[in-house]
C-alpha cells in the first residue's frame, strides 16, 4: 500500500521533472555580455587594477613593519587588546555571508530573477571570506605559530571553533562558486575557441572535465548545487555564531549577551546584501550589463536588505533593553558610554547610516531606484563596520577592576592594512572576472527556457549545433 | 554576597593534570575538569552539527546526554547560599599555592609592583601585580593589590586555543610563551584584567644565562601574553615571590593549602586556615565562579563581590 503510494509519488515527480527543467537555449546576447570582461581591457581597467594593487602592496608593507615592531604600532595596548582587526575580520567574513546566502536562498526558493546575480554574489562571497580570513593573520601576535591551531587545538576554545567554522565555510563557498562554473566554462571554451589562451585553456580543461551538458549530467549538477546551497546556509550561521561566541563566552559587560550569536548572523546578512548591491552596481556600470541587470534586480535586493536592516535594528534594541533596564554595575557604565557618553556620536551615527536613512531610501517610492538603493547600500557597509568597531572596542577597553576606559588609537599601520583588505576585494574580483564569466550563462539560459523569457528581455535564438558564432564584442579586441 | 575561602582541612586543592591542560581523570568532581569536559562536549557537539548540517539524528542523541549531564557536575563546587565552604577532592600534589592579601596593611606604596617588574624585566605598564586605588561602598578609600588570582576554574585557560595557558599540579596557572599565538582571547576572558601583552619587543636587560620558562618567563617574548606567575621558579626552593618579599608592610602572604601555612615578607608565619577564618577572608568577584586562589582580608568593610565595578 505504502510502496504503491511511494511509487506513484515518485513517478509523479519524475513526470514533473521533465517540464520543470527544460534544456537551456543558447542566448548569444547573454554569452557576449558574460564574456565581455575577457576582452582586451581599456586604460581605465589598468589604472583601477594598478591603483588597487598599490593599496594592497602598501598594506603588506605595513604588515611587515608590524611584524617587526609588534602590535603596538597598530595602536594596541593592554586596555585595548582587541580593536580594529577584530572589527575587520567580523565585517569582511560577515559580508561574505550576504553573497553566499543570497545566492543559496534564491536558488533554494527558485527565484527566477536571480540569474544575472548569482555569479557576482558567489564570487563576492569567496573573495570576501578569503580576505576576512587573511585578516586574522595581522590580528595575531604570533602569526608564525598559526599552524598550532591544527596541530594542538584545544577544543573548548571559541577561537578553535572559529577556525573550524571559517575554514569549512570558506571551502564550501568555493565549491558553491566553482560547481556552477562547469557548464559556463564549457560554453566559454566553445565561444572563445583559440582565443581562450593556453593558461585559461588548461584551467578550463581541468574544471570542465567531461561535461557535455547531457540531461543526466545536469541532474547531478543540479542536486549537487542543491545540497551545497543547503549546506552554505547553516555553515554561514555557524561561522557568525561562533564569532559572536568569541565575545559572549567571556564575562565582559555587553559581550556576555546570549543574543550576540544570532545578532552577528543578522548583521552579517544585512551588510552582506548591501555589499552585493554595491558590487553588482559597480560591475553593471563598468561592463555595461544594464541590459541584463535591471532596476528590478536592485529593488528586489533592496527589499531583502531593508527587511534585514529592520531586523537588525530590532536586535539592537533587544540587545540593549534588558541590561539597560536592570543597570548592573559594569554593564551600566558601558551602555552609558555607548548610548549617551563618549561613544554616543558614533553609535547614533550608526543608527542613522545603517538604520534610518537606508530604510527610508528603500521605503520611499521616490528614492526606490537604482541610485537611491546604491546610496543606501553604500551607507550600510561602512556603518556596519563602525558598529562592529564599537561592539569590539567599547567593552574591550573597559577595565573591569578600576571601572575605567582605556583608549584605542588608530595608526597608519592599522588603517593601511584595513584599506588594503578593502582594496583587495575589487582587485580580486576584477582579476577573477578575466578568468570566469561574470554572468552565470548556463543558469540564465536555463531560467530563460524555464520562464519562457519572462525575465530576460532577450528573444530566444537557438544556434545551429556545431556552428558556434561568437557575437562581436563591441569595443573590445579579443 | 561573598564566598568563604577554602579551609585547608576540607580542601586540599585540585590538580588539573599536566602542562597541556588535559584532565588527568583522577579528580572526579574537580570543577575545572567537569567544566572542561562540558565545554569540550559542547564544542564537539557544535562541530558535529556544523559538519553534518543535514543533521544526523544519531549524532544528536549521542552528544546530548553528555551536554545535559555536565552542568550539574559543574554546579557542585558552587558555594551554596547558606555559606558552606566548597569542597574539593583530595589531591596527591605536594603543594597548592595560594596568596593572602591583608588589605588592612596595604598602604599603596607599590613596592610589590616594582619588585615584580624588576625581577621579570617588565615594561612600566606591565603591572603583573597592580595596586588599585579603590573606593568602598561607603566612600572610604583603600588600596588593593591584584596579582593573578590563580583561579581554580580559570576562564583564561578554557578559551586558550592552543593550550598555551595551562595549570600545574600545584594549582598555578601559567603561560607557555613558546606556544602562545597571541590571540588575546585570554585577556578578554580574565575577569581580573591580570594579563598583559607584549605589544613591543621586551626591553633589553641583564639576562639570566637561562632560556625563559613558563615558571620564570624572562625575557618576555614579543607577541605573546604574560602575567603574574607567583614566582613559580622560587616556590619549590622555599623562597618567597618577589612581591611578597618586597612588601615592607607584610600585607602579602604566600600560602600552601596542603601544608596549611602562609608566610609574609616581614617574617610572620600563620596557620593558613585559621588566619583566613578568624579574619573573614573573601575572594574577589566570587559570583563569577572562578574560585580564586587569592584571598583578601578586608579591613574596612569592603565587599569585593558584585558591588565592585
Ligand atoms: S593569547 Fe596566548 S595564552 Fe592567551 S588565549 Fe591566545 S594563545 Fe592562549
Ligand atoms: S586571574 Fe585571570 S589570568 Fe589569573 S587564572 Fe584567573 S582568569 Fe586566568
Amino acid at each position: 500500500m505504502t510502496a504503491d503510494l511511494l511509487r506513484a509519488r515518485r513517478s509523479a515527480t519524475d513526470a514533473q521533472a521533465v517540464p520543470a527543467h527544460p534544456l537551456p537555449v543558447p542566448i548569444p546576447e547573454v554569452r557576449e555580455a558574460a564574456l565581455r570582461p575577457f576582452g582586451r581591457p581599456g586604460r581605465a581597467y589598468w589604472v583601477l587594477v594598478g591603483g588597487l594593487a598599490v593599496v594592497v602592496a602598501a598594506a603588506l608593507v605595513a604588515w611587515i613593519y608590524q611584524l617587526r615592531e609588534g602590535l603596538a604600532v597598530a595602536g594596541y595596548n593592554d586596555q585595548a587588546f582587541w580593536a580594529i582587526y577584530m572589527a575587520d575580520v567580523i565585517t569582511f567574513i560577515g559580508v561574505s555571508y550576504g553573497g553566499a546566502v543570497v545566492s543559496a536562498i534564491l536558488r533554494l526558493t527558485g527565484a527566477t530573477w536571480r540569474g544575472p546575480l548569482t555569479r557576482i554574489a558567489e564570487a563576492t562571497a569567496v573573495v570576501t571570506v578569503l580576505v576576512g580570513a587573511a585578516l586574522i593573520v595581522p590580528h595575531l601576535g604570533r602569526p608564525d605559530r598559526i599552524w598550532e591551531l591544527v596541530t594542538r587545538p584545544q577544543m573548548a576554545s571559541p577561537i578553535v571553533w572559529d577556525f573550524i567554522a571559517v575554514t569549512t565555510y570558506a571551502a564550501t563557498s568555493i565549491a558553491f562558486f566553482v560547481l556552477p562554473l562547469i557548464p559556463d566554462l564549457a560554453i566559454a571554451r566553445e565561444q572563445l575557441g583559440a582565443r581562450l589562451g593556453p593558461r585559461r585553456g588548461r584551467l578550463y580543461g581541468a574544471l570542465v572535465g567531461r561535461w557535455s551538458g547531457t540531461p543526466a549530467q545536469r541532474r547531478v549538477l543540479r542536486s549537487a548545487l542543491g545540497i551545497l546551497a543547503l549546506l552554505v546556509v547553516p555553515l554561514a550561521v555557524s561561522v557568525h555564531s561562533v564569532l559572536g561566541w568569541s565575545f559572549a563566552l567571556t564575562s565582559r559587560p555587553w559581550w556576555h549577551e546570549s543574543i550576540w550569536p544570532p545578532y552577528f548572523v543578522v548583521a552579517a546578512l544585512y551588510s552582506g546584501v548591501a555589499l552585493v548591491i554595491l558590487v553588482v552596481a559597480a560591475f553593471r556600470r563598468g561592463y555595461h550589463l544594464e541590459h541584463h541587470i535591471t532596476e528590478r534586480h536592485f529593488v528586489h535586493l533592496a527589499y531583502i536588505m531593508a527587511t534585514l536592516g529592520a531586523l537588525y535594528l530590532y536586535f539592537t534594541f533587544a540587545d540593549f533593553l534588558p541590561d539597560a533596564y536592570v543597570g548592573q554595575p559594569g554593564v551600566e557604565t558601558v551602555f552609558q558610554a555607548v548610548l549617551v557618553g563618549r561613544f554616543a556620536v558614533w553609535f547614533w551615527l550608526f543608527v542613522a547610516a545603517a538604520g534610518v536613512i537606508p530604510l527610508a531610501l528603500v521605503a520611499l517610492p521616490a528614492t526606490r531606484h537604482t541610485l537611491g538603493i546604491v546610496v543606501a547600500a553604500g551607507l550600510v557597509v561602512p556603518a556596519m563596520w563602525l558598529k562592529r568597531m564599537l561592539m569590539v572596542t567599547v567593552p574591550g577597553t573597559y577595565e573591569r577592576v578600576a571601572g575605567t576606559f582605556g583608549t584605542y588609537h588608530f595608526t597608519w599601520v592599522s588603517v593601511t592594512i584595513t584599506l588594503g583588505a578593502l582594496a583587495a576585494i575589487p582587485l580580486l574580483l576584477l582579476l577573477l572576472f578575466r578568468i570566469v564569466p561574470i554572468l552565470s550563462i548556463d543558469e540564465m539560459e536555463e531560467l530563460a527556457a524555464l520562464t519562457g523569457e519572462a525575465d530576460l528581455r532577450v528573444a530566444p535564438q537557438p544556434l545551429a549545433a556545431g556552428a558556434p558564432t561568437p557575437a562581436p564584442i563591441e569595443g573590445h579586441q579579443l | 554576597m561573598t564566598e568563604r575561602p577554602v579551609p585547608a582541612e576540607t580542601a586540599r586543592g585540585s590538580a588539573d593534570g599536566g602542562r597541556s591542560g588535559e584532565p588527568d581523570g583522577a579528580g572526579q568532581a574537580d570543577p575545572s575538569i567537569s567544566r572542561r569536559r562540558f565545554l569540550t562536549g559542547v564544542a564537539t557537539f557544535g562541530a558535529a552539527v556544523a559538519a553534518s548540517s543535514a543533521v544526523a539524528p544519531a549524532l544528536l542523541t549521542a552528544a546530548a546526554p553528555e551536554a545535559r549531564a555536565a552542568p550539574q557536575a559543574s554546579a557542585t563546587p558552587q558555594a551554596s547560599a547558606t555559606g558552606s565552604a566548597p569542597r574539593e577532592p583530595v589531591t596527591k600534589a605536594a603543594h597548592q599555592w595560594c596568596m593572602v592579601i591583608d588589605l588592612r596593611r596595604c598602604d599603596g606604596c607599590q613596592a610589590c609592583t616594582m619588585a615584580c617588574q624588576q625581577r621579570h624585566e617588565l615594561e612600566p605598564q606591565q603591572t603583573w601585580i597592580k595596586v588599585y586605588p579603590m573606593t568602598g561602598a561607603s566612600g572610604e578609600t583603600y588600596h588593593m593589590p591584584r596579582p593573578c588570582m590563580m583561579c581554580q576554574n580559570p576562564p583564561c585557560l578554557y578559551v586558550c586555543p592552543v593550550s598555551a595557558t595551562f595549570r600545574t599540579p600545584d594549582g598555578l596557572v601559567l603561560v607557555d610563551q613558546n606556544t602562545c599565538i597571541g590571540c588575546r582571547m585570554c585577556m578578554a576572558a580574565c575577569p581580573y584584567e591580570a594579563r598583559y601583552f607584549n605589544w613591543t619587543a621586551p626591553p633589553a636587560g641583564p639576562r639570566l644565562p637561562l632560556p625563559p620558562t613558563p615558571e620564570m618567563p624572562v625575557p618576555q617574548r614579543i607577541g605573546t601574553v604574560g602575567k603574574c606567575v607567583f614566582c613559580a621558579d622560587r616556590l619549590p626552593h622555599g623562597e618567597l615571590p618577589a612581591c611578597v618579599a618586597g612588601c615592607p608592610m607584610g600585607a602579602l602572604y604566600i600560602g600552601d593549602l596542603v601544608t596549611d601555612v602562609a608566610v609574609n615578607g616581614t617574617g610572620d608565619v600563620v596557620q593558613l586556615s585559621r588566619f583566613l577564618d578568624t579574619n573573614d577572608a573573601v575572594s574577589f568577584k566570587p559570583e563569577l565562579g572562578t574560585h580564586p586562589r587569592v584571598y583578601y582580608i578586608p579591613g574596612h568593610g569592603q565587599d569585593l563581590g558584585e558591588s565592585t565595578p
